[in-house]
């Protein structure tokens, strides 16, 4: 898959990532429902690009409104942002926590069949609307619902432990959970360099240390995994401008100021069946092949990576994914130090989803945001440096227990 | 009987009160979690709730629903598990409410007392009253076949007593939870001389299953728990007419509130604590308790004097303080009563004189709160004492007054044999009352 047309992202922005953790968090009083977020985000992105003339059509990815807000037909919402997109196309995307990677794509795919040249891309997701052991209800639908009554109460906290299980059982409990709490450690040490992070303002100076000390309990909440070692319930949206070579001239933003995608990858697994293997996630390799081949790069030439770490486990099992390590050697990848920010290859330089947030159909938005964000210099206290014979970011958006994953690789457009 | 069938068919008598409610939650929750075993599935459970009026029994299952709901929220994983039979419940939300359902339905509301004749097994927690609670026994063993056996929660009045009075021949035990019964992890057990060694079992099994920590206490009036807080308390008021003879009440008042408090590291001065109780509550304990101790006098004049003014203390049927020895606004203190002038003295007035008095505390303080979530609190503790030992104030001065009159009741309780140890003492103090160290220490000597 070769991009037969340049296709152009710019204009990132991130709302708070709200939830347990934010000061201005309180489960007791009312909070701001999707239309604030979207009105945000979206207002936020048009801003920097001239305003709705500069917009052909819109999408939205959201996994399920429906649900925790009783709301559909989000790509109705667009001209509420701007009534200057009254008229234009606009729709909703879903494909559970990767919709907003599927927001992305729409976009992407606009461009490369010309029906656009610029396409206003967001992301939302409003959980916090119902306790967390309702939202598990509701999250379940990213599997199959037949499977539902025989799965764990959390019931994708479930499908992750087993995978951190099988993984203990095959390749050391102890060094993997190490290498988890390791991960922990770098997710809050990055999300406090980020303002908008649910746990920009945490206050453990040794989080590896806290995670390492943290059992899991069985009863209240899975056999493998932590709640530390998993992501959060979070409200927020992310948008982000999808521009052609056309579309980024009209903007009048310098090109230094965009990212360009090099390529991607899109796979879908049966969400009937169960993993093949549990201790590897085989769709995410299919779309990282993918997206590295459309690109013509390697793991080598990567700089920075946002992956999907719902869980840390799905850190562990996308590394080897990515070819770093061997199959079983992730967590001695992650405990080497080499995902750490200052380590050879950073991941999650914001605190991926269990620093950051994960208000699940916005982040994949969230990845292209922070991806653009770190290649054009954008990315304040969190910024890092991108060597230059390595240039590339790649984001890695995965729905369900690995069977939606959308990976796109970005650099600095020239 | 077995420890399940002794469970099918229970009554809880003043199931809408304070105490009832949470005792009425708690079986509940037994009965339905005993349901939900696979051998007991065709079982049928019953639990009566018996109040005096429907307008209680009222909020009684709205609070049974909110509860039964946070308690199935919080164990959703083992409730997943029990319910697993259940095709038609598939997410979390179905069996949450499920088992709300299964609760509620255990429960049945009455008026009628003759229902709790149906039971095996009765709770009951009623005022504190014995001849109330005697009458009630009477008239249900009256209409009943079976030989029910009887918890009464009582925290004063000797089980011996209720059990001749009530001719019940060991069917009786005191089985003393503390406020709130949903919460509170303490129960006082206190068998009397006669009780059943069948009846002592099945209540060691039953506190066992709702987790609690028991301290089992003999059966002399005021157990270990009032027994320690009644003196308490009375030391408390006695000190503040000591200082009053020097200054106005309310300002003694103020005084020893904040000593008890603030110098101890109490969870509330002894003032607001009576007021907590109630001090209708209190005298009418001291007034079960006193016939009991011929070498003591439980009885104080001013609190006879406040009850006949109508000053009650307790709270108002939402939960909030009512009024007492302190006034208070948002459930702090904010005044002092002044029995002579009929009124409230506000401690704006008066609260900067009397600190100065009492003086600055002690190096090392820290509010209550935080001591107890203190992982070190025991070094703490012993480096605060210390250096309230060393000052030369006059708030120091009557903290260590207090903490060694604390300590002479809690040796008390043991040397006559009410508690079965120093530690047990402790225990009932920091479990039940709170509190961030138990009375038998050595911080005040």
């Amino acid at each position: 898959m070769t991009m037969r047309r340049k296709i152009y992202m710019t204009a990132g922005y991130n709302t708070v990532s709200l939830g347990t953790g934010r000061k201005e968090f309180n489960p007791k009083k009312p909070r701001p429902g999707i239309e604030h977020y979207l009105n945000e985000a979206g207002n936020a992105t048009l801003k920097k690009t001239g305003g709705p003339k500069n917009v052909d059509e819109g999408v939205v990815g959201n996994f399920m409104a429906a649900r925790y807000n009783k709301q559909g037909h989000l790509g109705a919402f667009m001209p509420m942002i701007d009534e200057g997109l009254r008229y234009k196309p606009s729709l909703s995307v879903e494909a559970a926590c990767a919709s907003g990677g599927m927001s992305l794509l729409t976009g992407m795919k606009s461009i490369l069949a010309e029906t656009a040249d610029s396409v206003l891309s967001l992301g939302v997701e409003v959980q916090n609307s119902v306790k967390a052991v309702y939202g598990a209800d509701i999250l379940a639908g990213a599997g199959w619902y037949q499977k539902r009554k025989s799965g764990h109460a959390h019931f994708f906290p479930g499908q992750f432990s087993d995978r951190a299980g099988a993984y203990f059982k095959k390749f050391g409990r102890d060094q993997t959970r190490r290498a988890f709490a390791r991960w922990y450690h770098n997710a809050i040490e990055n999300a406090k360099l980020c303002p908008t992070a649910q746990e920009y303002e945490n206050t453990d100076m040794n989080p590896q240390a806290t995670a390492l000390n943290t059992e899991p309990s069985p009863k209240m909440f899975t056999p493998h995994l932590t709640p530390l070692e998993s992501s959060k319930v979070s409200d927020g949206a992310s948008a982000i401008a999808i521009l052609s070579e056309e579309g980024l001239e009209k903007t009048g933003i310098s090109k230094d100021q965009a990212v360009e995608i090099a390529g991607y990858g899109h796979a879908v697994e049966d969400v009937t069946q169960d993993p093949e293997e549990p201790t590897r996630l085989d769709t995410m390799k299919s779309a990282i092949d993918k997206a590295f081949e459309s690109a013509g790069i390697t793991k080598d030439d990567l700089a920075t990576v946002e992956i999907h770490d719902c869980f840390a486990i799905a850190a562990v099992l996308g590394v080897e994914a990515l070819g770093l390590a061997p199959h079983g050697k992730g967590a001695d990848y992650i405990l080497e130090g080499k995902t750490a920010r200052d380590g050879e290859l950073p991941f999650n330089t914001t605190g991926g989803l269990i620093g950051w947030g994960h208000p699940t159909g916005a982040t994949g938005v969230h990845m292209a945001v922070t991806l653009w964000e770190q290649l054009t210099g954008n990315a304040g206290e969190a910024q890092i440096s991108i060597p230059s014979d390595r240039p590339y970011g790649m984001s890695i958006n995965m729905g369900g227990d690995d069977k939606t994953v959308m990976a796109i690789v970005y650099k600095k457009a020239e | 009987m077995n420890y399940s069938e002794r469970l099918q068919n229970v009554a809880v008598l003043g199931a809408a009160g304070k105490m009832g409610s949470g005792i009425l939650l708690l079986t509940a929750l037994e009965m339905v979690n005993l349901k939900l075993k696979p051998e007991n599935r065709d079982k049928t459970y019953v639990l009566h709730a018996v109040d005096v009026s429907y307008e209680n029994l009222d909020s009684l299952l709205k609070y049974i629903r909110e509860q039964a709901v946070k308690k199935a929220e919080k164990n959703i994983v083992p409730l997943r598990q029990a319910y697993a039979g259940r095709e038609d419940l598939v997410e979390n939300q179905h069996i949450i409410q499920q088992y709300v359902r299964d609760v509620v339905d255990v429960i049945k509301p009455t008026i009628r007392l003759d229902q709790a004749s149906e039971a095996s097994l009765v709770f009951e927690a009623v005022n504190e009253d014995p001849d109330l609670k005697v009458k009630l026994y009477k008239q249900i063993d009256q209409n009943s076949s079976q030989k029910i056996w009887y918890f009464t929660n009582t925290s004063s009045v000797p089980i011996g007593r209720l059990n001749e009075e009530a001719n019940l021949e060991g069917r009786i035990i005191g089985f003393h939870f503390y406020n709130p019964p949903a919460v509170q992890k303490l129960v006082e057990m206190i068998p009397a001389e006669k009780t059943l060694p069948d009846l002592k079992n099945f209540a060691d099994s039953y506190a066992s299953a709702l987790k609690k920590v028991v301290v089992y206490a003999k059966d002399v009036a005021g157990f270990i728990g009032n027994g320690h807080l009644m003196r308490d308390a009375l030391f408390g008021i006695a000190e503040a007419e000591r200082l009053s003879k020097e200054k106005e009440l309310p300002r003694a008042i103020y005084q020893v509130d904040k000593v008890t408090r603030d110098f101890m590291i109490r969870p509330m001065g002894i003032f607001q604590l009576i007021d907590y109780v109630g001090i209708d509550v209190v005298r009418f304990i001291l007034g079960v308790m006193n016939p009991y101790f011929k070498d003591e006098n439980l009885h104080s004049d001013l609190l006879d004097k406040l009850y006949d003014k109508g000053v009650t203390g307790g709270q108002h049927p939402g939960g909030a303080q009512k009024d007492g020895f302190l006034k208070y606004e948002k459930g702090r203190p904010v005044g002092a009563f002044d029995p002579d002038k009929n009124d409230y003295v506000m401690y704006d007035n008066i609260s900067h004189q009397e600190d100065d008095e009492l003086g600055d505390l002690p190096k090392g303080w820290m509010p209550w709160k935080k001591m107890i979530k203190k992982k070190t609190r025991k070094d703490e503790l012993k480096d605060y004492f210390a250096a309230l030992r060393q000052l030369d104030t006059k708030g120091s001065e009557l903290a260590i007054r207090f903490g060694k009159n604390s300590k002479n009741i809690g040796e008390k309780l043991v040397s006559q044999g009410v508690a079965q140890s120093s530690k047990d003492v402790n225990t009932v103090l920091t479990t039940g009352f709170f509190h961030a160290y138990g009375p038998v220490n050595s911080y005040f000597d």
